[in-house]
């Protein structure tokens, strides 16, 4: 098991966020984590790079409790993570070269000539090769979503998490994202976990689709099966049938 | 009666315990920043590039109303002084009162609205942004990162900035004295080495260097604490401005009790 959740539970105040989520994602697997907007995607793949402390529960990540590793282990631990975020997260104030670099460096174990490297062969498997010099302001949403998961690979990580990658792009970039990611799974042989309410990318990229819903994985299977379940919750949602959800719910 | 005073008591209650909660997660956030520090690797080039975004960058403002202090602080010291007090005491008020509370003071608080909340809106809007969160998945500490550098670039470039300023607003009130009043050099540098004590320059510049910590610190606790979106960045930077400023003046009044 690569990523495991067992018993996770996160609240904000009074509003229960997860609820004692059991989830678990196989060695180079995709898992498309699908739910409505405010359902807690984004604060269940935060816990597992603990961007956000789970209350309760366990977080394993290649058989390390997340929740339990001192600073220095959990930065180890992140090396082997890349994370791309909703909005690409770059830092505006570097070039793309830079962002993707930042990793890198980190390190402390790659020389500049490797770094220079390394990202090159990085952004040109996301096709921004020739963009190194440009700022994030002077590149497009796609663009800079792209610059995000060069980023997020030049680490070479065993695990990309990827949070509502496709959100808010055209349907064209949309494909192009999707596309992506089949191709870093296949080329990196990464283990991913993709955030989106976006069902026809998570029937594209995905091994195996698990829904978020009051909480706790409603739901489990491959995009065939999900396609086929009669469960009004889960149909309502990906058919986008609000009378199902409504009529479920009362 | 006894219900009508409940409510503003209350109400007064629950901001002396905000303001309580607020000063431990300073104190917290202050902390974690320190324990930082033996993460040289990461924060040591940024403290030069910080030095010269936070420091060399606020001269021009830093000097400008160091100049026009010292001016004024010539011309009010003759206007009172007229009869009563040798002219050349003009010299010993301007220096004494340029290095040991306007110079440092007046700059801190210049310093306050530059630095302070530059460091609040820039790292406000990375939290919002989640930048700060891509640090942190990229396997920096943000502290290391981001507070760091800042807060020692500004404990060092805060007293460098007050010691330019102190000379500039003591230069603009020689030049006022020998051009407007009735006053020579020899006669203005008599005056300023009357009362002048090597201790004034290091009290000033101690002064200013907890000006420094206490803008930048704030700066960064107010940016880190930053949630929301574009408005919380804007209120994070106010409060950062406004607790810093406050907060220059308490320092400065704990100086002249403890120090003087």
């Amino acid at each position: 098991m690569s990523i495991e959740l067992a018993g996770v539970s996160k609240a904000f105040g009074s509003k229960v966020v997860l609820d004692g989520i059991d989830l678990e994602v196989h060695d180079q697997e995709t898992l498309a984590v699908i739910g409505a907007s405010g359902s807690g995607k984004s604060v269940l793949l935060k816990t597992i790079v603990r961007l956000i402390e789970a209350d309760a529960g366990r977080v394993s990540v290649d058989g390390q409790d997340v929740r339990s590793l001192s600073r220095e282990h959990l930065h180890e631990l992140r090396r082997q993570i890349g994370y791309v975020f909703q909005f690409a997260a770059l830092f505006d104030s570097m070039t793309v070269f830079d962002n993707v670099a930042m990793g890198l460096r980190r390190s402390g174990e790659m020389t500049d000539a490797s770094i220079r490297q390394r990202v090159a062969e990085s952004l040109l498997l996301v096709e921004m090769d020739g963009y190194e010099s440009r700022l994030p302001a002077e590149i497009s949403g796609g663009q800079r979503k792209r610059v995000g998961l060069a980023r997020a690979i030049a680490t070479r990580p065993k695990y990309l998490l990827y949070d509502e990658p496709t959100s808010g792009l055209d349907p064209v970039t949309t494909a192009v994202i999707d596309d992506l990611i089949l191709r870093m799974a296949r080329e990196l042989s990464v283990t991913s976990v993709v955030v989106t309410h976006d069902m026809q990318s998570a029937y594209r990229v995905a091994n195996r689709i698990a829904m978020l819903y009051s909480g706790l994985i409603r739901y489990s299977g491959t995009p065939d099966e999900i396609r086929a379940t009669d469960d009004p919750i889960v149909k309502g949602f990906i058919e986008g049938r609000p009378d199902l959800l409504q009529g479920a719910a009362a | 009666m006894r219900r009508a005073l409940e409510a503003p008591v209350a109400a007064v209650g629950r901001k002396a315990l905000g303001l309580t909660a607020g000063f431990g997660r300073f104190g917290a956030f202050v902390l974690s920043a320190g324990r930082a520090l033996p993460d040289v690797g990461v924060w040591g080039r940024l403290v030069i590039i910080q030095m010269a975004r936070l420091g060399v960058a606020s001269l021009p403002i830093a000097l400008f109303i160091a100049g026009f202090t010292g001016i004024v602080l010539a011309l009010q010291a003759s206007y009172t002084f007229t009869g009563a007090v040798p002219l050349y005491f003009v010299g010993a008020l301007v220096g004494k009162t340029m290095i040991l509370e306007l110079g440092p003071v007046l700059t801190g608080l210049a310093l306050a609205g530059r630095v302070g909340a530059n460091i609040a809106a820039e790292i406000g809007t990375m939290r919002v942004t989640e930048q700060i969160d891509a640090l942190e998945t990229l396997a920096y500490d943000p502290l290391s990162y981001l507070v760091v550098p800042r807060v020692l670039a500004s404990i060092v470039m805060f007293p460098a900035v007050v010691a330019f300023a102190n000379v500039v607003g003591v230069g603009g009130g020689w030049i006022t004295s020998i051009n407007l009043l009735d006053l020579s050099t020899p006669q203005f540098v008599r005056g300023l080495r009357l009362f002048f004590e090597p201790f004034d320059v290091q009290y000033s510049l101690i002064k200013a260097a907890s000006f420094g910590f206490a803008v930048s610190s704030i700066g960064c606790f107010f940016g880190f604490t930053t949630q929301g979106g574009a408005e919380a960045v804007g209120k994070a930077t106010t409060q950062a401005v406004v607790v810093s400023s406050m907060l220059i003046l308490v320092l400065d009044a704990f100086w002249a009790v403890t120090l003087l």
